[in-house]
């Protein structure tokens, strides 16, 4: 029943792209190496193995989901053929997985490669290939950058612009604050770093009164909690992974540290840091979220959910369900199948960048409320909404208006 | 001044986490005479099967047991079918068969069990100890643990005579063998005890720093070190080099101004391996004199 | 604890490879000379590329293979070295615009000069202990890099791009085809110079070292000298390789040196054999391929399948390739008779 919903869906939107695209694209299909009549070969770079991989997960979603798009149909009729690497996280194997996927697998573009350092390995060379690299799975700032590199496009809402909104809501309601920092040692960190400097502004050297950063190598940062409590900070910005997230959580409700609690976007996820924390101690955390976390049970008995739901039982039914993962990767699939499908024929990278920088308010299953996709020639930022979100009891609970913080590359 | 009671105090707690990884090194040294690169991943293999049992209704101290048994079965499994037959091989070669257990273990963990962290109950309770906020009652149960496990080896081997035969068969196999000890199950016992004591020092950790497939690697080359420090022939040496390195290093990241809070691991390790060059055989272990 | 002090006759780690056995005939070596320079014609740009790291690996495995198969001093931080020399030549041509061909000797003598001041303390080290130490450079270095002190140089946690080097005198082929080439010449050179050194005095003095230590001083070999040497060398060299890995992969970051790097050049040496000089290209070969055949077979057990695989390898060979060498080489005899 669901499928057949599904499927006069795709074939209402393909009736709806007709009038659009028939007047110059339909006459004549057009296509780029890696597109074809009958297939779209994407590449896809992730680190299944070494220490970043749990973030597998992402490549294996993408593609039980694109498994599920070509038994639909795929996209205007053509499969999408998903050819998927690992490269470690370590950048030299990247580059040597990217080339593998333009010069010898012939891919139409590289889509949601993750990681910061491989991306940034590899956007030189797509760059110079004029293969799009996008979506990249990344929330560094620098992906939006439509001069310098046209054929880059990031995600998600990037690091700098979450953390100016912890900033600026600081700087509201407790302007007298002491800060207390811990951020993981990489690029990551030292991203959202620099956001919530630049968003503290003059501020920034009088209220920050600790930074503490830890290697991902450390077994615990218990060291690092007890100093960050000595400092005397009242409001502590949690930049850590889930697995140091919970320690932090856990460990501040052992030493008794009771501070405002900001922890970022990256570990806002029940299933996977605040119920191994514990609920009692995460009680009043402050967040961002932009999707909707699975393990959160107000949404379930929501619609996106439950699509969700019936999505990961066909098709990936081993799945983690209390992952974040793989929600974001279902949604950033969605978010590429648009793009295809709007490409109508043609299939060349030119018209895909020029299609993925002219997104309009789209809603994509699993963002929340409020949230849209937008894109322009000039922005090439999809994602640049937050909600601020609270934690009560066992569920987020989600508080102000939409906000958006998009800080430029 | 109470920042630096602060930091010793969570220095301990954390030392005591080395300390156990430390104790199952040196067993290890003492069977075969070298480091097993994959014996992190066993213990938190062997972790997860107590989680797993748990998962499934099992009580706690069951197990607990179960899995102790599991995992000295295993350590004996993998001794008898994978470094067996290695026996005659280079050492460098035996060495690269611990990175490929290592690579097994870690991505048959991560496909089974996925990389998202697991909560590990405790059976001390985590509320203060002793009044005092920095070291909870898991972290003063896993350091009287340690403790206690230290003594049981020391016992092992000074004064059992299974234990006198596994020292002699790791450091003179021919002489040991001529003595009439069957020198090639000593090592398969000593990797069955290295496992088990794994699988203890992971289920005392995983409590700390939750369950999942990639939670020994840092743990591991701490543990390492602290035996080193210790001394890799010495169970005392090894508990002794654990609190050390937990305690130095968060000293180091908290006094050390501008590089120390970055560069705590590195400071960590160079001061050890000054140690090492002023000792060549860690702070408690026996000087080797060679011989042509 | 015990008042006895122990004494041991230990074997050393590293058995005695005569230095010989170390090369490869003649007649080999030219087949597999005229290989590597007539295959990348007809390859691919990609396949060219992964020829080149296949060289680089190659060289950073022969230089572990000099101080492991040689000296008998046992390294898991080659990585260490192979970040330094891919940094130098970073920085170098990006941040002061020197030729990229000019950086690769200045990365070299950096990592002897590295490698040599790291070989004094690891005098005092043998076997486990100096693996440690080693293994403790090895899990330093990324860290160094990230350094916020060196940040303007090394571009921090973002790492630095690298320009790729066009073919000099308008000559018609790809970067990838002359940063090969470029790549290939060097490597003859290396491993040329290191055959030569192995047969030195020098090379006889290293070899004398691992064979037994007590008896090459009591010989009136320099023992000290010599081990030291043993590293700079080896380190020089590593700087070489991981200078042409920055070029050929055009960025340099801390993420791309970890230990798992040193661990991987370590697997090299062990399947390309344990001081035979040719074998470092098998292991090479092995270290690069051989995940890729691991991924293929599965995604999300490549690991366990890279695993079960290098358990096949030393199972068969557990001296490596110069086993198989050794073997076809009895195997040719015997039928010439």
């Amino acid at each position: 029943m669901s499928v057949l919903n599904l499927r006069l869906g795709a074939f209402a939107a393909a009736l709806a792209l007709l009038p659009a695209t028939s007047s110059g694209a339909l006459a004549q299909k057009k296509y780029d190496t890696g597109a074809s009549d009958t297939e779209i070969k994407i590449g896809n770079i992730m680190p299944y193995s070494g220490p970043a991989s749990a973030y597998g997960v992402i490549g294996k979603t993408e593609e039980a989901y694109f498994r599920k798009i070509n038994a639909e149909g795929g996209i205007n009729g053509r499969k999408i053929n998903f050819i998927s690497y690992d490269d470690a996280y370590s950048p030299p194997k990247t580059v040597e997985q990217a080339r593998k996927l333009v010069e010898s697998d012939e891919v139409l573009l590289v889509f949601n490669s993750l990681g910061t350092p491989p991306n940034t390995a590899i956007q030189k060379y797509l760059n110079t290939k004029k293969v799009p690299q996008l979506f990249v799975a990344t929330g560094a700032t620098k992906w939006n950058d439509p001069k310098e590199f046209p054929w880059t496009m990031g995600w998600q809402p990037n690091y700098q612009s979450e953390s100016a909104i912890y900033a600026k809501y600081i700087l509201k309601n407790h302007p007298n604050a002491k800060v207390g920092i811990l951020y993981q040692n990489d690029d990551y960190g030292k991203d959202y770093l620099k956001g919530f400097k630049d968003g503290l502004g003059a501020k920034a050297a009088s209220m920050i009164v600790l930074e503490e950063s830890y290697e991902v190598s450390q077994p615990t940062i218990d060291s690092h909690i007890v100093k960050l409590k000595s400092s005397g900070a009242d409001v502590f910005f949690n930049i850590t992974t889930p697995k140091f997230a919970a320690q932090a959580i856990k460990k501040n409700s052992e030493i008794g540290w009771k501070p405002l609690h900001f922890l970022n976007n990256v570990s806002a996820s029940i299933g996977s840091v605040m119920k191994p924390a514990g609920f009692e101690n995460g009680q009043d955390i402050i967040s961002s979220q932009y999707f909707k976390d699975p393990t959160d049970a107000q949404w379930k008995n929501d619609a996106a959910m439950k699509a969700w739901n019936e999505f990961l039982d066909k098709y990936y039914p081993e799945a983690n369900r209390a992952d974040a993962s793989v929600m974001y990767a279902y949604i950033v699939s969605q978010g590429l199948v648009h793009v295809l499908k709007s490409c109508g024929d043609d299939l060349t990278r030119a018209n895909v960048m020029k299609q993925a920088a002219s997104i309009k308010d789209l809603e994509l299953s699993g963002l929340l409320p409020g949230v849209k996709v937008n894109t322009s020639a000039t922005d090439f930022a999809p994602l640049s909404q937050l909600q601020l979100i609270r934690f009560k009891g066992e569920n987020w609970e989600r508080f102000g208006e939409i906000l958006s913080g998009d800080v430029g590359g | 001044m109470e920042l630096f009671i602060n930091q010793v105090l969570a220095g301990i707690a954390t030392g005591a986490i080395y300390a156990c990884m430390a104790l199952a090194v040196v067993m290890i040294y003492q069977a075969i005479d070298h480091l097993n690169f994959a014996q992190g991943e066993m213990a938190m293999f062997s972790t997860f099967i107590a989680w797993q049992l748990m998962q499934w209704g099992v009580p706690y101290w069951w197990a607990f047991l179960l899995t102790l048994a599991f995992s000295f079965a295993g350590g004996i499994a993998i001794e008898r079918m994978l470094f067996k037959p290695l026996a005659k091989a280079p050492i460098l070669t035996n060495v690269a068969g611990f990175i490929a257990l290592f690579a097994i273990v870690n991505s048959v963990a991560g496909l089974t069990w996925d990389f998202t962290i697991k909560q590990f109950p405790t059976p001390f309770g985590s509320s203060p100890f002793l009044g005092s906020q920095l070291i909870s009652t898991h972290q003063a149960g896993m350091i009287g643990v340690t403790v206690g496990l230290l003594i049981l080896l020391y016992l092992f081997f000074q004064f059992t005579r299974i234990g006198l035969a596994m020292r002699a068969a790791a450091s003179l196999p021919e002489s040991a063998r001529l003595v009439g000890i069957n020198t090639s199950w000593m090592i398969a016992l000593g990797w069955g005890m290295a496992s088990a004591i794994g699988a203890i020092a992971g289920i005392l950790i995983a409590p700390v720093v939750f369950l999942e497939p990639n939670m020994m690697g840092g743990v591991l080359i701490y543990g390492f070190a602290a035996a080193v420090l210790g001394g890799l022939t010495s169970p005392l040496g090894a508990v002794v080099g654990g609190f050390l390195v937990g305690v130095f290093e968060n000293l180091a990241g908290t006094y050390i101004p501008g590089v120390g809070n970055e560069l705590k691991l590195p400071i960590a390790l160079a001061l050890i391996i000054t140690v090492l060059v002023l000792k060549p055989a860690g702070l408690f272990g026996r000087p080797i004199v060679k011989r042509v | 604890m015990s008042a006895v002090e122990e004494v041991t006759s230990e074997a050393p780690a590293v058995e005695a490879v005569p230095k010989r056995a170390m090369t490869l005939g003649y007649g080999t070596s030219l087949v597999v000379l005229g290989l590597l320079i007539i295959a990348p014609m007809f390859l691919k740009n990609f396949f060219v590329f992964q020829m080149t790291m296949l060289l680089i690996y190659a060289l950073a495995v022969l230089a572990l293979n000099i101080l492991t198969g040689g000296s008998g001093q046992f390294s898991l931080g080659q990585s260490a070295f192979y970040a330094v020399g891919a940094y130098t030549s970073a920085i170098l041509m990006e941040h002061m615009g020197v030729n990229y061909a000019l950086t690769l000797p200045i990365a070299g003598i950096i990592c002897f000069g590295f490698g040599f001041l790291f070989g004094q303390p690891a005098l005092r080290l043998s076997g486990i202990y100096l693996a440690l130490a080693t293994f403790a450079l090895a899990v330093a270095m990324p860290q160094l890099l990230k350094l916020g002190f060196f940040e303007h140089w090394t571009g921090g946690v973002q790492g630095l791009v690298v320009t790729k080097p066009d073919a000099p005198f308008g000559l018609p082929i790809s970067q990838d085809r002359w940063l090969y080439y470029f790549t290939l010449v060097i490597a003859i050179g290396i491993y040329v110079a290191s055959v030569n050194l192995l047969r030195s005095r020098s090379g006889r003095a290293f070899m004398a070292i691992r064979d037994n230590e007590i008896a090459a001083s009591a010989m009136g070999v320099d023992v000290a000298l010599y081990k030291t040497l043993a590293f700079g060398v080896s380190a020089g060299i590593t700087g070489v390789a991981g200078g042409l890995g920055a070029i050929a992969v055009q960025f340099v970051a801390p993420d791309g040196y970890t230990i798992t790097l040193a661990i991987s050049l370590f697997l090299g040496m062990v399947v390309g054999g344990v001081g035979w000089l040719p074998g470092s290209i098998v292991g090479s070969a092995f270290i690069i391929f051989v995940p890729n055949i691991a991924e293929h077979i599965s995604k999300g057990l490549s690991g366990a399948v890279f695993g079960v695989l290098l358990f096949l390898v030393i199972f068969l060979v557990p001296h490596g390739a110069r086993q198989v060498a050794i073997v076809a080489q009895q195997l040719i005899g015997k039928l010439k008779k």
